[in-house]
């Protein structure tokens, strides 16, 4: 099996490390610092191209291959986990449930300023009490004056509340007729449509710089054409979608990964305790050793399930699989990282420190990786 | 307004260089990259070219082995074309020769109302070479300049100096050497990277720009590198003990350099 890059894939993770080395690393961490979204990077990313790079070029994307991503992403996530998690749910689930399933009039309007890098793109699915149990999302749109009336609220969506955000594509429950199962549809809502507030930003332990909020729906009027795909499919639909998000947050896991391995073999080499650098002592050596090898198990599950993507096949078990085993590693990897840093690790001043805190998020988001189990043992005939 | 801009592709400077034993001269084998210090003069051209409504923005370039490597990022940030002259009979060429080249290549490019250079290269530092460009075209020659404007077919710099800047005009066509840091040079988008693969690149010899062999390289060099010494290590400073008068011993030290 060949996973060897193109010339287009090289070029773009030359690109990415240029690019987060000189410019993410250095100005993020301050972002973080002040819990602010600096979409001065993630415009910078849009020039660059960055912001479209899973939707073809005829939608001002530059189409590349979701392995490209992967590349990308390991790249980026390496500098910095804000930067690169706003990335990534603008490229996936912000972008392509309007790439999938929009109409070429809602590709234009709302998908090319995304691809172009000129907005940020979100996608609202979680509520207050339905998050792994989708099916219970209470968001409702019903039909009225030739149009739909949203009313409801969505939790920690990230990227809808910053200056460069266009709004959001949610998930809402839409009437079901007497005695059937009830339907969910997507529809976009712009930012400063009458009745759409939000709350402040959230505090997290991680992601500072990522913006996530509570976003309400008082009777939001939207038009049919901000309907996005079947008015009945829309779980199926943000499912698939999902899919892909999956193997984005694997991805963003191996960055943090390879970050703090790098970070503790620095640190364990110049650290003398004991009259020599304790990288000398097995009992470093065996964690620093531990968390490459399991890195390179989590990388290769998650370009395998990329590949397979780009190859047409099917790839829900292997993305569900990469997601579980790489962000796993991750938030391991990560406190071993500080273990190994000792006192120093635990001050935020440095830099694992930051990681370490980025790096719980990963077992939780884009489906907790109890939901991951689900549905790997589903593809067993569990 | 076309403008053309020299630039030199370097050994990248993060990977220790060598010297030829025999000519002393640096060893540029392998890829390339370009000179920062001309990513400069390429950002201020596409300004500039873009603030006057149109024009081309060409790259000249002298470099062993037909290397496209430094031009390709060039390309990328925006620049339409590139002339590349490379020529076994180049080998050795001083800094005089490497002038007579790129004047030539200027002129192959045809149509020039610009010239941009930086002020010296990474890896030469000779810095006499866009001086001489511009004598050999006949046009006039501003330097080291840290802000350029073109109004209505004239140019205006401002020279930077060591106490601030002089305002330089001239009539165009010229020769303009940038500074460093005069502009901050733009990243090439993806899509950029992939265009400038198809970007011209004209690749020339010598020969193709009329001057004959005798007139570059080792046989046409004036100058000759007789030997290189390492650089002295630097020598322990010196170690004042405050007594209550070190202050005054600083004040002296720095009056001695003509800092204060």
């Amino acid at each position: 099996m060949d996973f060897s890059f193109t010339e287009s894939e090289c070029d773009l993770v030359s690109l990415c490390r240029e690019f987060a080395q000189k410019e993410i690393a250095g100005r993020a961490p301050k972002a973080w610092e002040e819990a602010r979204c600096p979409t001065d990077l993630l415009r910078e990313m849009g020039a660059l191209g960055l912001l479209g790079i899973l939707i073809p070029e005829q939608w001002g994307g530059i189409g590349m291959s979701t392995v490209g991503f992967v590349a990308a992403m390991e790249q980026i996530g390496l500098a910095d986990q804000s930067v690169a998690a706003a990335w990534q749910a603008h490229v996936t689930i912000g972008s392509l449930p309007l790439y999938l399933f929009g109409n070429d009039a809602q590709r234009e309007r709302w998908l090319r300023p995304l691809a172009e890098g000129r907005a940020l793109g979100a996608f609202g699915l979680t509520e207050p009490d339905a998050g792994s149990d989708v099916r219970g999302i209470r968001t409702r749109a019903v039909r009225r004056d030739g149009g739909w009336l949203i009313n409801g609220q969505k939790t920690f969506i990230s990227n809808a509340g910053t200056d460069m955000s266009f709004g959001v594509t949610l998930l809402a429950r839409t009437e079901a007729t007497e005695g059937q199962e009830p339907a969910f549809a997507s529809f976009v809502v712009e930012k400063d449509t009458p009745g759409f507030t939000m709350g402040p930003k959230m505090r997290g332990i991680g992601w500072r710089g990522l913006d996530t909020r509570d976003l309400f729906f008082d009777d939001v009027w939207v038009g049919d054409d901000h309907l996005i795909g079947d008015p009945a499919m829309g779980l199926s639909q943000f499912l698939r979608t999902l899919e892909v998000g999956r193997i984005s947050i694997a991805a963003l896991s191996l960055s943090l990964t390879q970050a703090v391995l790098d970070m503790a073999t620095d640190y364990a080499r110049q650290r003398v305790q004991f009259g020599q650098p304790i990288s000398k002592f097995q009992a470093v050596q065996f964690k620093l050793a531990d968390i490459a090898t399991e890195l390179e198990a989590s990388r290769w599950l998650t370009y395998r399930a990329a590949y397979l993507r780009d190859t047409g096949e099917p790839f829900l078990k292997e993305a569900s699989m990469a997601k579980l085993k790489a962000s796993r590693v991750a938030a391991w990897a990560a406190s071993e990282a500080v273990q190994i840093h000792g006192g120093l690790g635990y001050m935020l001043e440095t830099p694992v420190a930051r990681f370490y805190c980025d790096s719980k998020v990963l077992e939780i988001g884009e489906g907790t990786n109890e939901i991951q189990h689900l549905v790997i043992a589903r593809t067993l005939g569990c | 307004m076309n403008i053309a801009v020299c630039v030199k592709q370097i050994p990248d400077p993060a990977v220790p260089g060598e010297l030829d034993p025999e000519s002393h001269t640096l060893h540029r084998v392998g890829k390339l990259i370009l000179d920062e210090s001309d990513s400069f003069g390429v950002e201020m051209a596409l300004q500039l070219a873009d603030k006057a409504g149109g024009g081309d923005v060409t790259l000249i370039s002298m470099a062993p082995n037909n290397e496209v490597s430094g031009l390709r990022t060039a390309l990328a940030m925006g620049a339409a074309k590139a002339v590349l002259v490379s020529d076994p009979a180049l080998a050795g060429s001083d800094a005089l020769s490497t002038a007579k080249v790129l004047a030539q290549a200027i002129t192959r490019a045809g149509d020039v109302d610009l010239v941009l250079t930086a002020t010296e290269s990474t890896d030469g530092y000779t810095g006499t070479v866009p001086n001489q460009i511009a004598q050999l075209l006949g046009w006039p020659s501003l330097t080291f300049a840290k802000h350029v404007e073109v109004e209505d077919g004239k140019l205006t710099i401002r020279r930077q100096t060591e106490a601030g800047y002089d305002v330089v005009e001239s009539s165009l066509p010229a020769v303009v050497s940038v500074t460093a840091g005069v502009v901050e040079p733009r990243y090439p988008s993806f899509k950029g990277i992939m265009a400038a693969k198809n970007k011209p690149v004209d690749q020339c010899t010598v020969a193709d720009l009329g001057l004959s062999s005798d007139d570059v390289g080792w046989s046409g060099a004036r100058q000759e590198i007789t030997n290189v010494a390492a650089a002295p290590a630097r020598e322990a400073g010196e170690k004042v003990e405050d007594d209550g008068s070190a202050h005054e011993r600083i004040v002296a030290f720095l009056e001695a350099l003509k800092v204060i």
